[in-house]
């Protein structure tokens, strides 16, 4: 029994890592700042939520599952908020998304297709990764 | 089945400091500041993964709470005030320092092959003073995180030297941009669309559950991880994020600036305050054995909380806890004094612009 919670914690832990990992690939390749910004905070909370779900199986039922909850609290608390903060700060400064109903490309594919105006050189979102 | 574990932990050890190395090639390579930042935060972030492999659970915390945290915002406060551009410096300017940082680069990495071995119980830090703290803090202090009684007892001497440099480091930067803003802060913006009201509920929310974590670390600190220098910074991120939240004018009429002040130097009265009252009880400096006048002493009965062999552990107890209180007022409040010292130059540099 407690074997199986162990196996079934650990599929979890790599899932959640596997999750997060994915969400950096997309930080990377995702066209604009509001799909990395999606990429980055949806995969954070789910990866953090089957990491912590997955601890909480191997640790078994101990004062250990109580700190992960309280862990899984503020990460769903403030994840959220952060990307929140971030896409506002986003559209605050002007960025226009690039896929979506505020621009119409001719491109299919989304990542060839270029913003309408070229604004500042910081303007791309691509300029801030190092 | 140890040997496994042995093993995923070296490929951990490796897998971490293989990453410390590549984010600091790219601090290195990064020509934005704002980018070199953030990647600092993330470089102490790995750093402190790495110290909790190495089972130096305290040293992770400090490392997180003060390199990955507190540290990246007050460098960002900077740079708000510089607003540097990158720099094109002539290839040939940096041959001089390249051949200095290759000579210490080579030296160090020479002087680690002299090292001990990791965890070797012969090595002369392990054998000695090491392993007497490890024998002797149960029955000299009766605190179950030798670190903590390391560093508050045994050194205290040391841990007083260290709050006043964080004073002092606060003074020094308070001296140079002021303890809060000189100008008038003109009244907050009118809110049009209120664009922050997440953020601003969110802020609510978790002001008090930081603030709360802060003193569950700071009277936790002799039973696990922590003490008076990880809460005074966790509980410095408390009014911080309020500025930033709510802007500096609210968080200075909250937390005004001569509290800060006093705070910060009630913290180092307290700590020394306590190696004197020791003195004029007969003991040494912040010797906690004689924290409490004879009289006091006779009234506590012997063996509660305590071995039989030493009546009670109550100075030691109460020595640390003074003292963690002391680092906890003088950490926060300096925190605080340098925030409010960058802000609010960020701020009079806003209000002289407009």
């Amino acid at each position: 029994m407690v074997d199986v919670l162990h196996l079934i914690g650990g599929v979890l832990v790599v899932a959640g890592t596997l999750l997060t990992l994915l969400g950096g690939v997309g930080v990377m390749r995702f066209p604009d700042v509001y799909t990395r910004i999606h990429a980055a905070s949806l995969t954070d909370t789910g990866g953090a939520t089957l990491v912590l779900i997955g601890l909480g199986l191997i640790s078994g039922l101990t004062l250990e599952t109580l700190k992960l909850g309280f862990v899984w609290v503020f990460v769903m608390l403030t994840t959220p908020a952060a990307a929140n903060a971030l896409a506002n700060a986003a559209f605050s400064a002007g960025h226009t998304p690039r896929i979506g109903t505020f621009q119409i490309t001719k491109s299919a594919d989304a990542s060839q297709a270029k913003p309408e105006t070229p604004r500042t050189a910081s303007g791309d979102g691509k300029s801030g990764a190092p | 089945m140890n040997d496994i574990a042995l093993q995923a932990s070296f490929a951990l050890n490796v897998a971490l400091l293989l990453m410390l190395v590549i984010v600091g090639i790219a601090i290195a390579r990064s020509r934005s500041l704002l980018a070199s930042i953030l990647l600092l935060g993330i470089y102490s972030l790995v750093s402190a993964a790495w110290l909790v492999v190495m089972d130096a659970a305290d040293v992770a915390f400090t490392e997180a709470v003060v390199g990955a945290g507190i540290s990246t915002v007050v460098l960002l406060g900077a740079i708000l005030l510089v607003r540097a551009g990158p720099v094109r410096h002539d290839w040939r300017m940096t041959i001089p320092p390249a051949l200095l940082v290759l000579g210490v680069g080579g030296l160090l990495i020479y002087a680690v092959t002299g090292l001990p071995e990791f965890g070797d119980p012969a090595s002369p830090a392990n054998a000695h003073v090491g392993r007497s703290y490890l024998i002797e803090t149960p029955k000299e202090i009766g605190v179950p995180n030798v670190v903590t009684a390391v560093l508050s007892s045994y050194r205290g001497f040391d841990t007083l030297g260290e709050t006043v440099v964080v004073f002092a480091a606060g003074i020094g930067v308070a001296l140079m941009l002021g303890f809060g803003p000189r100008s008038a802060l003109s009244p907050p913006p009118v809110a049009t669309g209120d664009h922050h009201v997440v953020l601003r509920v969110t802020a609510k929310l978790l002001i008090p559950l930081i603030m709360l974590y802060a003193f569950y670390v700071q009277f936790h600190g002799d039973l696990g991880a922590g003490g008076g220098f990880q809460a005074g910074v966790i509980l410095a991120v408390a009014p911080i994020l309020h500025a930033l939240v709510f802007g500096l004018r609210e968080t200075i009429e909250a937390i005004p600036v001569h509290a800060v002040r006093s705070v910060a130097a009630l913290g180092v009265l307290l700590f020394a305050g306590v190696g004197l009252v020791c003195i004029l009880n007969g003991g040494d400096f912040l010797d906690y054995d004689y924290l409490f006048p004879p009289s006091v002493e006779a009234m506590i009965p012997p063996g509660l909380m305590g071995d039989p062999d030493h009546a009670h552990h109550w100075g030691q107890h109460f020595g640390i806890f003074f003292i963690e209180l002391g680092v906890l007022f003088t950490v926060s409040a300096t925190m605080v004094t340098i925030f409010y010292g960058f802000a609010g130059r960020a701020a009079d540099e806003q209000e002289a612009a407009s």
